[in-house]
């Protein structure tokens, strides 16, 4: 039974260029304070280009309302919860929007001098101390711009550090149950990936790991809690195999939501780490981005971190270039600065007592998810699960429906799927993240919806292999989408 | 706690669901050791109204309050208010990447119109969907060209952003890269052709130029790409000014194109979120890294857009894909999708002929070092650049960009830049402070 | 039922070789086909290329998986089927005729006899079911 109503807006909106008519403009510019110039006599004809064919002309009425309708298209956290497994869609607090667009740092440009840059540079200190308490690490960079560019930095220092200690050693190795860009930064960053397996417990497999740490692996890529939920509970004696032959141990901090407050990678034998600021720091995902993947470290892979770093000098903040060890840059400037100010609004809006219980709240909610579906559905892991619940499709899948099936008939019951069919090593996974920002109302819907599900697996397949059917689009056809790649819009004929 | 929405009472309702006593006791099960045992050193929580205080008190330390010439890779552009109305809607603020179609096509739309529109600007036939910012946009434009040709070296212009090519060398060094870099000619300004033949060979995979260069002059594309494609390189043109494409012709000897989309409504926001993107021919789509929608049908043969070509993409091909990227930039390009919206196909040309206007009103004033024909940016000399922004921002003006830290020969010269927001009163200060310090 | 033609050998990652005088015509198994679901996209090696038996020639595509494929036979690429750039649709259709992959002119025919027969390979995907 559907209990939560959404409506969509159905109108059939066409594509800009399909509104388009020429000397229809949306915009006005002022007049010239200063004299034309000819642009052809300016730069050379051959380097004036012609009209940009087929591009809109749209009117600002009509600009508004494409977007608006195109908006109402759309789910959001706005609008109720993401279950989406080691993504935390939380809530994006919107005080966080208003002073990302205070105009002094809005405006500030990243050339101008440094004594008009103080109070962006507070800013970062600000953040990169905050982050460094919370990891438990000891030095900190905000130049990544998303968790996988996070990744290869974090790697590539660990790379110097073990190139200047003579050999930067030639394997990585990385859990089975890992993210896709852990073994992909990996390969990019210049490395040969292994894979470990997990144990029956779903954590990893620490004899198996000791057999295979030798002085040719560099480090291990380890996620905890890893992509079942699950705190890796030895992970302690992990970085003592590692260490034991000069190896590093690196952390996905995608799960950060389980230990913010409670636990620090930094006090447990972490190395270096990255963090997601639009996960665990509350920036907004928009549709895909943009991101923000800090890195933190131990003091011995501070020297190789980007360049530039903060500095004090005086009274003042200063940008450090002078580094002759660092792995260079990875990006132009200092960082998604404007995501930066986003996730300082958020810890500072916690404080400290703050963040614990967040992560007490996610914790909370995931377990109790957990309880309330567990009878209907296959556990893939019996330890206790943290701020994400991993569920496998089995019993359902015995007549005939899997976990996509279920995922897209949750779209009819309000919501958005949780992740499908990760991680890799549970066969039809169901991963289940709710994070701290749900109420016991919106959790409750959740778990009755899935549990009507279960029921409609039993009595009425179909409705669920067909869903959703409550959208203004059904399933598309992603086998025409990869055949023939339709990529733009062109006019007809 | 204003963002956590329970009360007390439903918390030990759930606890008592789970079986546990209190909240802590959902951690019992970790080690002891593992644990934090103290709080954490981070103050206490503050009010709305604190946090907005700090934070308008950090702008306030950065503002100098009046003009800024200064691009080089950032630049001030009007942002028309339809676009924060638009990207501060909860509905694309707050939404996921789009691996659900049926409930995103929301998102999936508005990336195929920026795709669109991105082709239809560069010239090229396909566009992804964002990269991290424009000096990353060139290092996958780098690795891609790699990718293609099977070749190790790369070529890439002096002229191109220095801090691009920093990134450069930081990706290419990990993937057994070489760059080689090609120099300008010292009195134009532009590409030293002759240099870039000298030094092209059959082991160059990509030959990297970017028009208008970091001097803000115009290149012959066209050109350096014929020699390219002679060595069988491939041709990757970069802009870091988005407006220039109003105006630029497209090169089309061009096979990649990378870019920065920052002059379209994105704040320059003391260097990011950027939005970079990566443009391409047909032929290398399965090569091009990020994101791509593409339009299909749904059951029902409605039109509905997806994510596709997803084999390329590090979820699927893990440490085979084309990039580790995964989160990307969405909301900044819709920002950028917004403006061109805006502006539309005669505003993006009005607005770069006024960039051109007042960027040669103000360089006409001044003594440039170099001859080549310049967009928004141009290279003035002095003798004491440090000198005179000193001036200039006793006036409260920011000036250009002091070149010797990137260019230890241009010793005596500023990157100047002047936009559609110039006036002409600052400029015409600008010009009467800089004759005075000659 | 899928048939495996008994002129075929087959290999352990599910592709399958025949030989005709000296030209051994290479493809995918039904059993290959069925497991990728609707392929989407064919990536072959290049006309005049040298392939090893083992090695890693191409891929295949669904939506969502990519396999690789590994040549059964050693020698020198004479064709590539350019109807699966179009339709690689006839791959999950025919995978055993008209979806052939490449045909390659045979360095070492002898390697093809370590190759499972028809009889064989049915045990091997009835096992792995």
């Amino acid at each position: 039974m559907i209990r939560k109503a959404r409506t969509h807006v159905n109108q059939n909106e066409p594509l800009l260029f399909e509104l388009s008519s020429p000397g229809k403009v949306g915009y006005q510019l002022p007049p010239l304070d200063v004299p034309p110039v000819d642009a052809a006599a300016a730069l050379g004809a051959q380097n004036v280009r012609g009209e940009i064919e087929d591009f809109p002309e749209v009117s600002e009425v009509e600009a508004i309302r494409h977007f608006t309708r195109l908006s109402t298209w759309n789910y959001s956290i706005d609008l109720g919860m993401y279950p989406l497994g080691s993504c935390t869609m939380k809530y994006n607090p919107r005080i966080n929007e208003q002073v990302a667009q205070v105009a002094g740092l809005a405006w500030a440009h990243p050339y101008q001098p440094e004594a008009l840059a103080q109070g962006a540079l507070e800013i970062m200190a600000r953040l990169e101390a905050a982050l460094a308490e919370i990891t438990g690490m000891d030095a900190v960079t905000l130049q990544p711009a998303a968790g996988a560019h996070g990744e290869l930095t974090g790697i590539l220092v660990a790379r110097a550090l073990l190139a200047s200690r003579g050999n930067p050693r030639r394997t990585v190795l990385i859990p089975d149950s890992a993210h896709g860009t852990n073994p992909a930064t990996a390969a990019i960053a210049g490395y040969e990936v292994r894979n470990i397996q997990s144990n029956g417990r779903g954590m990893l497999d620490v004899p198996a790991l000791a057999r295979i740490v030798d002085e040719d692996v560099a480090a291990l890529m380890i996620t905890n809690p890893n992509t079942l939920g699950v705190f890796e509970e030895n992970i302690r004696a992990i970085a003592g195999i590692l260490h034991d032959k000069g190896a590093l141990l690196y952390m996905d901090g995608a799960n950060m939501n389980a230990l913010a407050g409670l636990v620090r990678p930094g006090d447990n034998g972490v190395d270096v780490m990255h963090l997601n600021l639009h996960k665990t720091f509350s920036t907004p995902h928009g549709g895909g981005g943009p991101g923000g993947g800090p890195v933190a470290v131990k003091a011995e892979l501070a020297p190789f971190l980007p360049i530039p770093r903060l500095k004090r000098a005086a009274d003042e903040w200063t940008l450090d270039y002078e580094r002759g060890q660092s792995i260079g840059r990875v990006r132009a400037f200092y960082g998604n600065f404007g995501v930066l100010v986003r996730a300082l609004a958020y810890i500072l809006a916690h404080g400290g007592e703050g963040l614990r219980n967040a992560t007490l709240d996610a914790v909370l909610n995931a377990t109790y998810i957990r309880k309330g579906i567990e009878a209907d559905y296959e556990i893939a892991a019996q330890a206790p699960s943290m701020h994400e619940c991993v569920f496998s499709d089995a019993r359902q899948a015995a007549r005939g429906v899997h976990t996509g099936d279920i995922a897209k008939r949750l779209i009819d019951y309000g919501f958005h799927p949780y992740t499908v069919s990760f991680p890799m090593i549970v066969h039809g996974a169901m991963m289940i993240e709710p994070t701290e920002s749900e109420s016991k109302r919106e959790l409750d819907l959740f778990i009755d919806a899935l549990v009507s599900i279960a029921r409609e697996v039993e009595e009425d397949p179909e409705t669920v292999l067909k869903a959703p059917h409550s959208t203004r689009i059904t399933r598309v056809d992603e086998v025409r989408a990869a055949r023939k790649p339709v990529v733009r819009w062109r006019p007809a004929g | 706690m204003r963002y956590l929405p329970k009360s007390d009472s439903e918390r030990r309702e759930m606890l008592a669901a789970c079986g546990a006593s209190s909240l802590e006791d959902l951690f019992a099960h970790l080690p002891e050791e593992v644990r934090l045992q103290r709080p954490l050193a981070i103050e206490r929580g503050l009010s709305e109204y604190e946090i907005l205080d700090y934070f308008r008190e950090r702008g306030a330390q950065n503002a100098s309050g009046g003009a800024c010439f200064l691009g080089a890779g950032a630049y001030f552009h009007y942002r028309p208010v339809l676009v924060d109305a638009v990207v501060s809607r909860g509905e694309f603020l707050t939404s996921y990447t789009p691996y659900q179609a049926e409930i995103s096509q929301g998102t999936l739309t508005a990336i195929f119109e920026f795709q669109t529109m991105m082709c239809q600007l560069t010239g090229m036939d396909v566009a992804n969907a964002s990269m991290y910012d424009g000096s990353t946009a060139v290092a996958e434009a780098a690795m891609m060209a790699a990718r293609i040709t099977g070749r190790k070296r790369l070529l890439a212009a002096r002229t191109l952003h220095p801090e691009y090519r920093e990134v450069l060398a930081t990706y290419a060094r990990n993937q057994g890269l070489e760059v080689v870099e090609f120099g300008y000619q010292p009195a134009s300004g532009a590409l030293d052709l002759e240099d870039l033949e000298r030094k092209l060979d059959a082991a160059t995979s990509a030959v990297i130029v970017q028009s208008p260069n970091f001097f803000g002059i115009v290149e012959s594309v066209n050109a350096a790409g014929e020699l390219a494609h002679r060595a069988g390189a491939l041709l990757v043109d970069v802009f870091t000014e988005a407006v220039s494409l109003g105006l630029l012709a497209p090169p089309t000897g061009a096979d990649i194109v990378a870019g920065e989309l920052q002059s379209f409504a994105i704040s320059p926001s003391f260097g990011g979120p950027y939005a970079g993107i990566l443009a391409t021919r047909e032929k290398y789509i399965r090569q091009l890294p990020g994101r791509l929608v593409g339009e299909t049908v749904d059951t029902r043969g409605n039109r509905a857009f997806c994510l596709t070509l997803a084999t390329r993409e590090q979820h699927i091909r893990r440490e085979k894909a084309t990039s580790n990227i995964c989160t990307n930039q969405a909301l900044v390009a819709l920002m950028a999708t917004v403006f061109m919206t805006v502006y539309g196909r005669r505003g993006l040309r009005e607005l770069a002929e006024q960039n051109l206007a007042k960027a040669h009103y103000l360089g006409g004033k001044l003594p440039l070092r170099f001859s080549g024909p310049y967009f928004n940016e141009f290279v003035g000399t002095v003798e004491d650049p440090a000198a005179l922004n000193q001036a200039l921002l006793e006036r409260k003006i920011v000036g250009g960009l002091p070149l010797a830290r990137f260019y230890p020969e241009l010793g005596d010269a500023l990157l100047v830049c002047a936009t559609e927001m110039a006036r002409r009163e600052d400029m015409d200060a600008v010009a009467r402070v800089w004759e005075g310090a000659q | 039922m899928s048939t495996y033609p008994e002129e075929f050998r087959y290999t352990k990652d599910h592709e399958w070789v025949r030989l005709e005088g000296d030209v051994a015509t290479a493809g995918i198994t039904d059993h290959a086909q069925s497991e990728l679901g609707e392929i989407v996209y064919v990536d072959l090696p290049k006309v005049g290329a040298r392939v090893e038996q083992g090695q890693v020639i191409g891929s295949v595509e669904s939506v969502k998986a990519v396999s690789d494929i590994y040549s059964p036979v050693s020698g020198e690429v004479l064709e590539v089927n350019e109807q699966l750039g179009e339709s690689p649709e006839k791959l999950n259709q025919d995978p055993h005729g008209s979806a052939w992959l490449m045909k390659v002119r045979p360095s070492a025919p002898g390697e093809l006899s370590g190759l499972m027969s028809a009889a064989d390979y049915r045990s091997y995907v009835g096992a792995e079911d």
